[in-house]
């Protein structure tokens, strides 16, 4: 079939050719950038932790009247408090293990820093820095949290101490993240060596190293140390404290309902409320809704974006195979086959959704600069306007199959009719 | 004559009923998702208390220098203990407060209850009159009693209704963290949101409103620990809460009402002199890098609005301008099949304005029916928002009667916008040559 007949036949709907087009373009434009979002989205909503998250929930609690955390008696009297909580934790039924620790992937709420590989960094030298979250926890936290450990060993009973919140003692050994310790010791073997942590004067010494273990921040802030941990064996007191709690498989529910009366009959004068008990699954949850929000936002407007302009298409093409009822009944009776009549329209949807789709890339490429510069978009990978290319002209050749069909159906005798 | 434009529009809407649909389905779809999007965004990017924004200012002060400044050169954005007690001391704006957010527990009288725990802020007393915060009783505290580090609280509402039933508590005791504090004022019903006041502290949303005030230095005596951000660009040399009030650690967010220009330039001038003379006592190492910004251009710097909320808008009015598009293309193709009527019409006299009238008129019904098709959808969108989005921002958006308004207005002018060019093309028909051709 020549080109040449079906592009002067267009020219005589300028109007509608350019409007399909222009929405075509519209619609890859808008839904490569919103599946490239979403399949962002998805892709740091199912980065693993690290952890085991089934069976693993999280107690935060705040005592209430008491000792004063900047005073060593303080601190003393709530680790005495801390400790209790957890044997009180471990006493229960369904519990496998319990960890005292500051937070938790996902949480939100951390205490962030830098290690150095020499004494005495400045923060400011960011050359001289690897920045890194801290989780202080105690000799519990591998099984707790279903850690790997992946060179050296774990944190012994013997290793953990505590301190008050706002303190800073020598941290003599530490563990800390594969990813963190290939970037400390680029040609490995960090096991053994010494770190020093937020210029601190006297050395930290890396005792193992575990496979992952995320931070806690979930803001993008925080995005260039997000696998950057590392483990501090002691507890922290404070007039507040949080335990990990794992559970034997499948009593999770059961086991976190007796944990507010466990820990009031320990000690009544604290306050435990709705959000003081909370599943791992809980947590993940909330730290990706806006995530998963955005994703759902995205694909409801793709939907409803594909189906109009798909609606579009049908419509337009509709109205073109009734202006020409009668060329087509010509065309039939001067020999044409059904499959030609068919064929033509399918050609020339094809023609205007491949101009359309050249105007689209272009358009997609400018608002994702647009989003990059105003929002801090990644780039939109090739791959994405390539597939959105080959989605529009599907999605046109569907469209137009209906309206072409009953183009084809029109029978000879049309010809010979007047009017 | 409208009348029988009306007529007219819905014979021709009725004759094609799924070309019809189409085009009311489209615009329903696009005006819902855009109107859905913006209540989303007007409630985010709305002015916290616009009758007085104008006159507040958050002033920052460089005391890290030049390694501690973002990308854009600008200093920490909250302050430390040094800094803010000493420009409450000078006490050279209007009113200021110096803040910091805490979250004490709090033991409710009588026997049998559990203890709470409620997060809230230490403020200086000028914090109140400053942000017109509304009292349902008594007041803010004075001057003296934050001289005085008085025992003194202000409860919100909710608290008041949870500790005294909702009574007048004005000269009752709560137990906080363990002390007295008599009540002198409760607040009528107040969360604004941004909380603009700490927006570095809330992240600027926050569903769990402030239940508990007290004086600044009172809460610092009690040690009262500050339970937002800390950060530090060195580790303070004491350990403890003390340690942290004699470091450089930014823990403290600041506020001070300023009427107009003059007072402004004032301040400027005076927190210029303040860090000149850190530079000169050797505290400071730079020259002095100071900024005052106005409420509204504070909530800017600091990203108030999620970036999320601004790429959805845009992303939903893309979607409005497709749906536009086909609009125009369907249109284009209905009225242009009724040739033949426009010709006869025309030939029997009918102006070019005439048929303007009648083919806007048919655009503008789709409208309506497009905008209450979109009233219903934006309804279930406002409803829904709390599915998808994070619960402190999908709780701020509301339906109200502009936001329905507007909704029926974008519908009806944008499809009459859309309905422009092919009534134009409408109008064009020659009578004589479809008079002819027929």
């Amino acid at each position: 079939m020549k080109l040449h007949p079906m592009i002067a036949a267009l020219r005589k709907h300028k109007a509608g050719v350019v409007l399909i087009a222009l929405q075509i373009a519209l619609t890859l434009a808008i839904v490569c950038n919103a599946i490239f979002i979403i399949g962002q989205r998805v892709d740091r909503v199912n980065r693993p932790t690290g952890l085991d998250e089934s069976n693993l929930f999280l107690v935060s609690q705040q005592w209430v009247g008491a000792p004063n955390a900047d005073t060593p008696d303080g601190v003393a009297k709530l680790d005495a408090m801390q400790k209790e909580d957890l044997a009180a934790l471990r006493s229960l039924p369904g519990v496998a293990s319990v960890a005292s620790v500051n937070s938790l992937p996902l949480l939100d709420s951390s205490w962030n820093g830098a290690v150095s590989l020499k004494p005495d960094a400045k923060f400011s030298d960011k050359s001289a820095n690897v920045r890194t979250t801290y989780y202080f926890t105690d000799d519990q936290v591998m099984s707790t949290l279903g850690l790997t450990l992946v060179a050296g060993r774990a944190f012994h009973a013997g290793d953990v101490q505590h301190q008050g919140f706002r303190d800073n003692p020598p941290r003599p050994i530490v563990m800390v993240t594969k990813a963190l310790a290939d970037k400390l010791f680029p040609q490995g073997g960090a096991v053994g060596k010494a770190i020093y942590s937020d210029g601190s004067s006297t050395p930290s010494t890396i005792i193992g190293v575990v496979a992952r273990l995320q931070a806690p921040a979930v803001g993008t802030w925080a995005n260039d140390f997000a696998w950057n941990a590392t483990l501090i064996p002691a507890r922290l007191d404070a007039n507040f404290s949080r335990y990990a709690v794992r559970t034997r498989p499948g009593q999770l529910d059961a086991v976190m309902r007796t944990v507010a009366p466990a820990l009031y009959r320990a000690n009544p004068l604290r306050v435990l409320d709705d959000n003081s008990v909370k599943s791992f699954g809980d947590i993940r949850a909330k730290a990706y809704r806006a995530d998963v929000g955005m994703a759902i936002l995205m694909g409801v407007i793709c939907l409803i974006l594909i189906a109009v302009t798909a609606a579009g298409i049908v419509g337009l093409t509709s109205f073109w195979v009734g202006q020409r009822h009668r060329q087509i009944g010509v065309r039939r009776a001067l020999g044409a086959r059904k499959v030609d009549i068919l064929h033509y329209f399918q050609l020339e949807n094809l023609l205007i959704a491949g101009a359309g789709a050249v105007v689209g890339i272009g358009m997609a490429v400018s608002l994702n600069l647009a989003l990059m510069h105003y929002y801090e978009m990644d780039r939109l990978p090739v791959a994405y306007a390539l597939v959105g290319v080959a989605a529009v002209l599907v999605l046109g050749q569907c469209a137009v199959f209906v309206p072409a069909r009953r183009a084809s159906n029109v029978p000879p005798v049309v010809a010979t009719r007047a009017g | 004559m409208f009348a029988y434009y009306l007529e007219l529009a819905l014979r021709s809407l009725k004759r094609s009923p799924g070309l019809t649909a189409l085009m009311v389905l489209a615009i329903g779809f696009g005006v819902a998702a855009s109107m859905t999007s913006w209540s989303v965004f007007r409630a985010v990017s709305g002015d916290p208390i616009p009758w007085k924004s104008a006159q507040l200012f958050v002033p920052q002060i460089d005391n890290w220098g030049p390694n501690g400044r973002n990308p854009n050169g600008d200093p920490p954005s909250a302050m430390d203990y040094a800094d803010a007690t000493t420009l409450m001391r000078d006490h050279r704006a209007k009113r200021q407060s110096a803040m910091y957010q805490i979250s004490p527990s709090i033991v409710p009288a009588g026997a049998g209850k559990h203890p709470i725990n409620v997060s809230g802020h230490a403020v200086y007393g000028e914090f109140f009159p400053m942000l017109d915060t509304p009292f349902q009783y008594g007041s803010g505290w004075g001057a003296s009693d934050d001289a005085n580090r008085a025992q003194v609280t202000v409860i919100s509402s909710k608290l008041n209704q949870k500790l005294f039933g909702g009574t007048n508590s004005v000269g009752r005791s709560v137990s906080i963290e363990g002390r007295d504090y008599r009540v002198v004022g409760v607040l009528n019903d107040w969360n604004p949101q941004p909380r603009f006041y700490d927006v570095v502290n809330s992240g600027g949303f926050n569903s769990q409103s402030d239940d508990v005030f007290l004086p600044f230095q009172t809460a610092i005596q009690a040690a009262i620990p500050n339970d937002g951000n800390t950060n530090c660009n060195a580790v303070p040399k004491e350990s403890g809460f003390i340690g942290l009030q004699q470091s450089e650690c930014v823990w403290i967010a600041y506020l001070a009402e300023l009427d107009d220009a003059a007072a402004v330039a004032a301040y400027r001038d005076y927190l210029q002199g303040y860090a000149r003379e850190q530079q000169q006592a050797g505290r400071f190492g730079w020259a002095p890098n100071n900024r005052l910004r106005d409420l509204r251009a504070w909530l800017d710097d600091q990203h108030v609005v999620p970036r999320d909320t601004k790429v959805s808008l845009l992303v939903a009015l893309g979607l409005l301008l497709v749906c536009l598009v086909n609009t125009i293309g369907l249109l284009l193709a209905k009225f242009l099949r009724r040739s033949g009527e426009i010709g006869v019409r025309r030939a029997l006299g009918a102006t070019r304005k005439a048929i303007y009238l009648q083919f806007l008129t048919e655009a503008g019904m789709v409208g309506v029916a497009g905008g209450g098709l979109g009233l219903a959808l934006t309804c279930a969108g406002v409803a829904g928002v709390g599915w998808v989005l994070p619960k402190d921002i999908a709780s701020l958006a509301r339906l109200d009667v502009s936001l329905l308004v507007l909704t029926l207005l974008v519908a009806v002018l944008a499809t009459m916008l859309a309905g422009l060019y092919p009534t134009w093309r409408a109008s064009r028909v020659q009578p004589a040559w479809q008079l002819k051709s027929n």
